[in-house]
């Protein structure tokens, strides 16, 4: 269904276009009450056209922005659709953010409307509208406990959709006006602003138009064959560039089916009843799901775990080289077939992966491990690089080139070059048009001769000519000695192992390298649930010496395999302490995107960093915590810190001798 | 004074009302001479130190206890003592200060064992299942799912209870308590023991069923701040007797209740 996309150059249009010639074939799915709920492409015209028609009864017009902040819901993904028919521009908000951080981006994208997906949001909206005066309607799709907010400005959908289908029936021209209204959308109005997440100061707006979005899409679902007949689960942050790109973008130009989740804790039983055809998900998903495993195999019977050792170890030898197509002796594809029967097919069905064609990760590095064993049992994973302002793709890994530590040649339509201080720059079909009201930082990140910046270091691969993501440009340093020392590449060795769950690493302008690390509460508990250690809280069993022990193994293993690494053995870790308390969002110290702000950190934990480097082995620390609504409250703890002995650098010794 | 609560005290239609209730346990005596009632739609907190017959209160409304002394009214009818399944026929459901789940069956099953008495095809044709039988148990799942979608807890949906966290044991268990469709539900320390998202969650849930269902709710809670918060009327007991009955605002100022209980002033 990729044709006649080129003519529609809007996604409204596209809307016109599915109704016409799929009309009768899903367009979206949610569960309710148990049961999966479908709408067809002709439904989902219907809602929204009644639901566009009600907000400009209301007073939506061209130009005007609506933040649209809630899970993933059709109804907010029908906001999009009839926000756009009229000209008004979705502004899609991350929904776990505390009402604080919404107050920057409603006032920055100048909103005037607002669809919350339930209370929760309304209520956050509610506490922060005398600081952004410019809200004149609230809507919102769950009408639970909303009952008493009935005032004029505060409606439900079904309220606003009911005015839409009044006006249709009163007014027999309402609907080609409607259509009219369609028409004079243009490819180059703004179909979205996406706010980024911010890894270092306040987000920035960044404007997407509608022919580069319908463009982007349309190379992708090309390069990948996604066809009417995909079905994806919609489980990532409406706000995200790829949940827009991947789910929606795609959905709408190539006509598939979008699953929205019962909840966002029943998406892992969803994706197994659903069995989505293509699937994403950052690689701490994957891992997360291999830790379960892990632990649901240590706590299966002895036969069962050899059963399972046995044959992951079949697909180990020769899973990948199958999935390549290359040859593979007889034996190892009989062994592999039945390995098929017993483990992996019955593994992947619990997991959801069974119809899958292909699935990507991107956002951090994946680690070579995890990625094997995925796709030795069968799945085809591949990494992406991108970013917001390319609308998602830069680079993608085509089938049958896969490398765990490669992101993969530019996709179709990408130029890409690294510039002279190693920063990989873009230029690409669905690249932004700029940042909302911000001209200097649109000018900072774009070249004279219309390249992306994209603040990342990185190399194209000798052998394979595909690009290699070092780091964050701006992150990688030097340590005292001279030695290079980049932080995120030694987190992720970290986070590699399942006990460990985040990392931060400090070493720049110091003298030697020092780790702040949490523990992943699952993986422990468990390990801690078989050893019959008693904790009650997360501080507690952080605390715990067992634990430092099993947490200092996994370091020195890193330790051992950056001494293998020509320029990285002085950046082994010589110090490391477990933090009192888990790294979160709503404290400023993860990104919505559960990326670690490594700077705002180094700053909240200040006397913790000075104690890594002063050589004490504890520290008394008490640290603020921010509730989810948004009160305050403290952790008081003694954080140990743990002195480690450096690897001999292997290479050094090798060019002594 | 809330615009809710002027409502309610306005329209003062009772849905029960307790008058001189004592009950002892051979010497004990758990409460003395105690009358309140508890009014159509509201939210009541019975509050008051460890053993001041707070929850022997709530089992002599739904017939756990038999008072010696005093009569209940509820809905218009007058009797000395309930019994446990008149006041579950009758619409009176609550849940316990110690969950009481059944601990191997799954969330699902727990609440559709709240619908029990609400089943009309007999033993018979539950063991043939199909026909009538499926055709009503398709309609109680129904309610259950809304029970479930209100709940939120859709992601345990399958799981034994037994496994769950203590959080999310209670919030079953109002399940169970909701799927009975009471008038008047008893919830028995409904947040003992959880943290103050949970707390928060729960104080929610009990609002929203209170307000969207239109149940009277008599509830027993420790946690001044929720009590303060959420209740319409709150009732303090010491030593079986009542020392205070009125609006949150009346109660936290009261010179007895400080003494006995709250030990400061509670703002």
């Amino acid at each position: 269904m990729t044709d006649g996309a080129a003519c529609a150059d809007t996604f409204p249009k596209l809307l016109l276009r599915n109704a016409e010639y799929l009309a009768d074939r899903p367009a979206m799915r949610e569960k309710e009450f148990g049961i999966w709920q479908t709408w067809t492409w002709s439904e989902v015209l219907d809602e929204v056209r009644a639901f566009a028609l009600g907000l400009k009864k209301m007073g939506l017009k061209r130009g005007d922005s609506i933040a649209i902040i809630g899970d993933n819901r059709p109804r907010l993904y029908w906001t999009f659709l009839a926000a756009q028919s009229l000209g008004a521009v979705p502004v899609p908000v991350y929904q776990d953010a505390v009402a604080d951080e919404m107050v920057y981006v409603l006032k920055h994208a100048k909103v005037s409307f607002v669809m919350a997906e339930n209370q929760e949001q309304v209520d956050k909206i509610l506490t922060v509208s005398d600081k952004v005066k410019a809200i004149k309607e609230i809507i919102f799709d769950d009408e639970r406990g909303l009952k008493n907010y009935g005032h004029g400005h505060i409606r439900s959908f079904v309220a606003v959709r009911e005015v839409g289908r009044a006006e249709l029936k009163k007014n027999a021209k309402a609907g080609e006006r409607w259509l009219a209204e369609i028409g004079k959308g243009k490819g180059s109005d703004t179909s979205v602003i996406l706010y980024t997440s911010g890894t270092t100061g306040e987000s920035k707006g960044v404007q997407l138009t509608n022919s580069r979005c319908i463009e982007a899409a349309s190379d992708t679902v090309k390069f990948d064959k996604i066809d009417e007949n995909e079905v994806a689960l919609a489980y990532l942050p409406l706000a995200w560039v790829g949940d827009y790109y991947l789910n929606f973008a795609q959905g709408m130009v190539a006509g598939f089916c979008l699953a929205c989740p019962e909840s966002p804790e029943t998406v892992q039983e969803d994706l197994r009843e659903i069995g989505p055809t293509f699937y994403f998900a950052p690689p701490r998903v994957f891992e997360t799901l291999l830790t379960q495993i892990q632990i649901r195999m240590e706590d299966a019977g002895r036969f069962k775990r050899w059963l399972y050792q046995t044959f992951i170890d079949v697909a180990q030898r020769h899973g990948e080289d199958i999935l390549n197509g290359k040859p593979v002796p007889l034996a190892g594809r009989l062994q592999y077939a039945l390995g098929e029967f017993l483990i992996y097919g019955p593994l992947k069905n619990r997991l959801g992966f069974s119809r899958i064609r292909f699935a990507y990760t991107a956002g951090e590095a994946i680690g070579p491990d995890l990625f094997q064993f995925y796709r030795s049992l069968g799945v085809n994973l591949k990494q992406l690089y991108g970013q917001t302002e390319a609308f998602l793709y830069v680079t993608a890994q085509p089938d049958g080139e896969i490398h765990a530590d490669t992101v993969g040649p530019a996709v179709p339509g990408v130029e890409i070059r690294i510039a002279d201080d190693g920063e990989v720059q873009f230029k690409s079909p669905g690249m932004f048009i700029g940042y909302f009201r911000d001209k200097k930082q649109t000018s900072e990140t774009m070249t004279k001769d219309g390249f992306v910046k994209t603040g990342d270091a990185g190399v194209f691969d000798h052998d394979t000519g595909h690009l290699k993501i070092i780091d964050r440009a701006k992150d990688v340093g030097k340590i005292n000695d001279g030695t290079l020392f980049a932080p995120k590449y030694i987190e992720n060795k970290l986070k590699f192992f399942p006990y460990i769950r985040e990392a931060v690493a400090y070493g720049d302008g110091r003298d030697f390298c020092a780790v702040m690390l949490n523990i992943d509460l699952v993986a422990v508990g468990n390990w801690a649930e078989r050893n019959n250690i008693i904790y009650a809280s997360y501080q507690e069993l952080a605390a715990h010496t067992g634990v430092y022990k099993i947490i200092e193994q996994s370091v020195d293993e890193v330790n051992r395999s950056l001494a293998d690494e020509l320029e990285l053995a002085g950046s082994q870790i010589h110090r490391f302490l477990i933090l009192h308390k888990e790294l979160d969002a709503d404290d400023g110290e993860l990104t919505r995107t559960q990326k670690v702000r490594r700077g705002f950190i180094a700053d909240r934990y200040g006397p913790l960093v000075k104690a890594l480097y002063d050589g004490s082995n504890h520290f008394k620390i008490s640290t603020e915590v921010t509730y989810e609504d948004g009160r305050k409250g403290e952790i008081k703890g003694e954080v140990k810190i743990v002195d480690m002995t450096p690897h001999p650098a292997q290479h050094r010794k090798e060019a002594a001798e | 004074m809330s615009a809710k609560a002027k409502k309610i005290n306005g329209r003062a239609e009772t849905i029960l009302s307790i008058e001189d209730i004592s009950l002892s346990f051979g010497g004990v005596q758990a409460i003395r001479n105690v009358s309140f009632n508890i009014k159509k739609r509201e939210i009541l907190a019975i509050i008051g130190p460890n053993g001041a017959g707070k929850t022997s209160m709530l089992n002599v409304i739904n017939g756990f206890y038999h008072p010696q002394k005093g009569t209940i009214t509820y809905k218009g009818e007058k009797c000395h003592d309930m019994r446990p399944h008149l006041a579950a026929t009758q619409g009176i459901a609550r849940t316990f200060q110690n969950v009481a789940l059944f601990k191997g069956m799954s969330t699902l099953d727990n609440i559709m064992s709240g619908r029990a008495l609400k089943m009309k095809q007999n033993v018979f044709w539950q063991m043939i299942y199909y026909g009538p039988a499926q055709k009503e148990e398709l309609e109680h799942r129904e309610f259950v799912e809304r029970i479930i979608d209100f709940l939120e807890i859709q992601h345990i949906r399958r799981i034994p209870v037994g496994k769950l966290a203590y959080g999310l044991q209670k919030r079953v268990e109002l399940g169970r308590a909701l799927a009975a469709e009471p008038d008047l539900l008893l919830l028995d320390e409904p947040m003992a023991g959880m943290n103050s998202e949970e707390k928060e969650d729960m104080s929610r849930f009990v609002l929203d069923v209170n307000e969207e269902l239109g149940t009277t709710i008599a509830l027993i809670e420790h946690d001044m701040g929720v009590v303060m918060d959420l209740s319409d009327r709150i009732i303090v007991l010491n030593y079986g007797q009542k020392i205070a009955d009125g609006t949150p605002d009346q109660v936290r100022n009261n010179a007895e209740v400080i003494d006995a209980y709250l030990g400061v002033k509670y703002d």
